[in-house]
């Protein structure tokens, strides 16, 4: 039983929502609306079950005093001090101690992490981008050229920037259309098998 | 330990320092005056020329779905083009789909909408020139539902008014409603507006992402799903040029192309090096 | 010193975003267009009332032949106002505008609302009548009532007949490729390297006495890359239950852990090994992408495992996960049908699956009749995909007719 309803529910939703796509009548959007709702609702319920790990694992972490246990402590201090500050009778979303938090704290740290990936590209590129073999030299020189598309070139730069502008536009897109269209049916297969319960590695075993 | 073999075990820590060190160079104020000539590409200008040819009045929706962490590339598009759209006294629909941005979009269309009783004269007011719908999860299913209408994902504005209650948002049902959406994105939301508001709703729509990413738009262009991309700080730098407001994305652009130089130099490097090792181990392998 | 490049980092981020969060503007607003009365323009000829097709039933499509003021004669016509009323005498306050066209449009689709207590409520299977006005600067022509007309739902999409074919076929070539596989053909599917790794990269995470990551991605339970990823964590944990070595599965949704978690237990059990599964090795960390992927850094640098799996969806994170692994000396296989993150895999990983071979992970382990039958099917269609854009490409360039485009603008009747 534990895996007949869900695999059930899963055939009429996703038969139901196929023809759905294809029937524009009033019934038929009412219905696809209930739908989106009802994913939401329980998308939040997940949140729970997820807030819920967190703190069982940092617990357990602190608890049994695991190797940099300490960071644990900060996770758990910042995820409840966000959630304090963020209740209503201190302003909600828009209070000062929340904003000041993400302000000052959350936006600069995001950013950071990303800023990391411009390091991470040139240390990359310099143990990766080898002419190894003729595949890796036409890899190579494609780089180069979209790299130096930015930098001021003098009299380069109009050819440059066409060349650049050609790859981008031709061997690029056909190649990325390619993908685009493997990856598209691939991802109908996918559904396909989910569907009709071919695919069902979600479940669980009985 | 030969010279190509210490280049080639070249410690990554080395590599991070010199690209620092060149990263921060061109914002002292000895490269004041060092500015990189930009020339705005045909993909960038139609979604300018596309702006400039609304009329005052027009609605059009700003989707700014991005986090801090692509904040250096996305702001200023962002800024650029709400400054263009209320400086065409158009009436700018902004929201998010990005959890973490909801708060840095607000406050950025705080931000613009005061600088224009600066250098416009007057101040776009919240509810009449432009609303802020704020966040909702799944963007799959904000972007589908707002396809039948925006008071279904969005039955109030980010500060808990009513739909229909603010002046501007009277009589203003779907995307049939708006010229045309602007996205501003770093992930896969993009993704969501091509195949469910372009494909599903026949939405006008236009993209601006980072630079990482604009390369896979390309084929959506040609095809016209969407009818302009902005690229990442270049593509950033080209819109500010067009509107004649150079920002942050003109100025780091000094900061990519010191960037560029200094990874290139790395690429010679690095291949000097292993064609010096190879070079070094044929003689030795004839020898025998 | 890794502090100190990380103290450096955050200075210059900090420093970064403080000048990217100023920024200065200078345009002026558009003059605004003086308004000259005029004489009242031509009105539109030939207004047709239909019910909109393709809709919910809350539409009418109105249509109209350009006033002969519109771009000829006087050329005063600015737009074309619409109205609607229950009755064709109705006085004039009782019709509604219901929208504008500007000049040289012929059509509008009047799209109302559901609900009945709405502003802008369109009743079905109700008589309505329109009027299209043409409109000078601060006059109108005279126009005259069109209808009855009644909105009606619509029980198919006709615009959607190429999906439908799409998936018809699909539907026939897949059931065809089952059966075939299921009474024992060979159905041949190449060698995908980065799968064919996976046992030996668990073989040599046993030997190191080290845990093996698997990092599913950034993607929700109804990506289909996570999906697919779920086939193989299922595999994977069979695999590590069976050599008796650990595993570690932070995500980023709570729903895939549910799932994630299924689905390592499923394949302790299946190894003979459910006392052996550790519910705290598949994990929450955050919804948010940065943070995961520093917390993940942050059990790479520690953890230091022997082999990291990536495989489901990623975005700018993948080049960080993918080089602190480099550090960390693991032997990462990857695979992600973000083509966007293919070139980072691709220089960072020891192996990476590129799109849709990720999706085809499934069948390449498990060899079963269903899953190959599905493969060969998709296969097939995307070879009728390339045919038929060789042809029409071929067709476009001998005749140079738009045959491509036009079959997917008309409606299917």
């Amino acid at each position: 039983m534990k895996r007949q309803i869900p695999l059930v529910l899963v055939f009429v939703f996703g038969v139901l929502l196929a023809i759905q796509y294809f029937v524009p009548s009033e019934a038929s959007q009412r219905g696809y609306e209930f739908v989106l709702d009802w994913i939401t609702i329980i998308g939040i319920f997940a949140m729970v079950l997820g807030i819920w790990s967190q703190i069982h694992v940092g617990y357990n972490k602190i608890k049994h005093r695991s190797e940099d246990w300490q960071y644990s402590v900060v996770t758990l201090v910042s995820m409840f001090a966000m959630m304090f500050f963020g209740l209503s009778f201190f302003g909600g979303l828009h209070g000062t101690i929340f904003r000041l938090i993400y302000n000052n704290v959350f936006i600069p740290i995001q950013a950071t992490i990303f800023s990391l990936l411009a390091f991470y590209i040139a240390s990359a590129s310099y143990r990766a981008f080898r002419a190894r073999s003729a595949v890796s030299t036409v890899l190579l020189v494609a780089a180069l050229l979209l790299m130096l598309r930015v930098i001021p070139t003098g009299p380069l730069a109009d050819p440059i920037n066409k060349i650049g502008n050609w790859m981008l536009l031709v061997p690029n897109l056909a190649a990325k259309r390619a993908i685009l269209i493997g990856v598209g049916l691939g991802g109908v297969a996918t559904a396909l098998k989910i569907v009709l319960g071919i695919e069902r590695s979600y479940l669980g075993k009985d | 330990m030969t010279l190509h073999d210490r280049l080639l075990a070249l410690d990554r820590r080395w590599v991070f320092g010199v690209l620092a060190l060149f990263v921060i160079i061109p914002l002292t104020p000895m490269f004041s005056n060092f500015s990189v000539p930009v020339t705005p590409v045909k993909e960038v200008r139609e979604i300018y020329d596309f702006i400039e040819g609304l009329k005052p009045g027009d609605y059009i929706l700003l989707s700014l779905d991005y986090d801090p962490g692509s904040l250096a590339e996305l702001h200023p598009v962002a800024y650029a083009m709400l400054e263009q759209c209320f400086a065409k006294r158009l009436k700018v629909i902004t929201l998010t789909l990005s959890q973490t941005g909801a708060q840095m979009v607000e406050e950025a269309v705080k931000d613009v909408a005061d600088s224009c009783k600066l250098y416009h004269g007057f101040t776009p007011e919240r509810g009449i020139d432009y609303v802020y719908l704020g966040y909702k999860p799944y963007p799959g299913l904000i972007i589908l539902g707002m396809g039948m209408n925006f008071r279904i994902p969005f039955p109030q504005d980010y500060y808990g008014t009513t739909l229909d209650s603010i002046p501007m948002m009277r009589g203003i049902k779907n995307y049939d409603n708006v010229k045309a959406v602007i996205n501003l994105s770093a992930g896969n939301v993009s993704d969501y507006w091509v195949a469910d508001g372009n494909a599903r709703y026949g939405v006008k729509l236009a993209l601006a992402m980072t630079g990482v990413m604009a390369a896979d738009y390309y084929p959506y262009y040609q095809s016209r799903q969407i009818f302009g991309i902005i690229g990442g700080m270049k593509g950033a730098a080209e819109y500010e040029s067009l509107c004649k407001n150079p920002g942050t994305a003109t100025e780091a652009m000094k900061v990519q192309v010191f960037a560029h130089v200094v990874i290139i130099i790395f690429i010679i490097i690095g291949n000097l090096a292993y064609f010096l090792g190879r070079r070094q181990t044929a003689p030795t392998q004839e020898s025998r | 010193m890794k502090y100190i490049i990380l103290l450096f980092l955050t200075c210059l981020t900090l420093c970064l975003s403080q000048a990217i969060l100023a920024q200065t503007a200078s345009l002026d607003p558009p003059a605004e267009a003086a308004l000259v009365p005029s004489e009242p323009p031509a009105p539109p000829s030939n207004v047709r009332v239909s019910d909109l097709p393709n809709d919910d039933g809350h539409g009418i499509q109105v249509k109209w032949n350009l006033s002969p003021d519109d771009g000829a004669g006087a050329k005063s016509v600015i737009s074309y106002d619409i109205y609607r009323a229950d009755t064709p005498d109705a006085p004039d306050s009782l019709w509604k505008k219901v929208g504008t066209a500007v000049l040289g449009i012929k059509s509008y689709a009047d799209k109302g609302e559901r609900d009945a207590g709405s502003r802008d409520y369109l009743p079905k299977h109700t008589n309505l009548y329109y009027r299209v006005y043409a409109v000078g600067a601060g006059v109108r022509s005279a126009a005259a009532a069109a209808g009855p007309v009644q909105a009606t739902d619509d029980w198919f999409n006709d615009m959607k007949v190429p999906e439908l074919v799409f998936c018809v076929v699909f539907l026939i070539l897949t059931v065809r490729f089952i059966n075939m596989a299921k009474k024992g053909a060979d159905l041949y599917v190449r060698p995908l390297a980065g799968i064919e790794a996976i046992d030996e990269a668990i073989g040599r995470a046993t030997e190191m006495g080290k845990p093996i990551l698997y990092v599913l991605g950034i993607g929700t339970a109804g990506d289909i890359a996570t999906i697919a990823s779920f086939t193989v964590l299922g595999r994977v944990a069979r695999k590590v239950a069976e050599y008796q070595t650990s595993m570690i599965v932070p995500c980023i949704d709570p729903v895939v852990m549910t799932i994630a978690q299924e689905t390592v237990k499923t394949g302790y059990a299946d190894a003979g090994r459910p006392d052996a599964y550790k519910e705290d090795s598949v994990y929450y960390v955050t919804s948010q992408q940065f943070p995961y992927v520093a917390a993940v850094n942050g059990t790479i640098l520690r953890e230091k495992p022997a082999t990291n799996i990536y495989l489901g969806y990623f975005a700018a994170e993948s080049l960080l996960l993918a080089e602190t692994g480099v550090l960390a000396g693991s032997i990462q296989i990857a695979g992600t049908d973000q083509v966007s993150q293919l070139p980072f895999f691709v220089v960072a990983c020891d192996y990476t699956l590129l799109g849709e071979e990720l999706y085809a992970a499934s069948a390449y382990l498990g060899r079963e009749p269903l899953l190959l039958g599905t493969l060969k099917a998709q296969d097939y269609l995307k070879a009728i995909v390339l045919v038929c854009m060789i042809a029409l490409l071929a067709l476009r360039v001998i005749t140079g007719a738009d045959v491509i485009r036009k079959p997917f603008d008309m409606p299917w009747w």
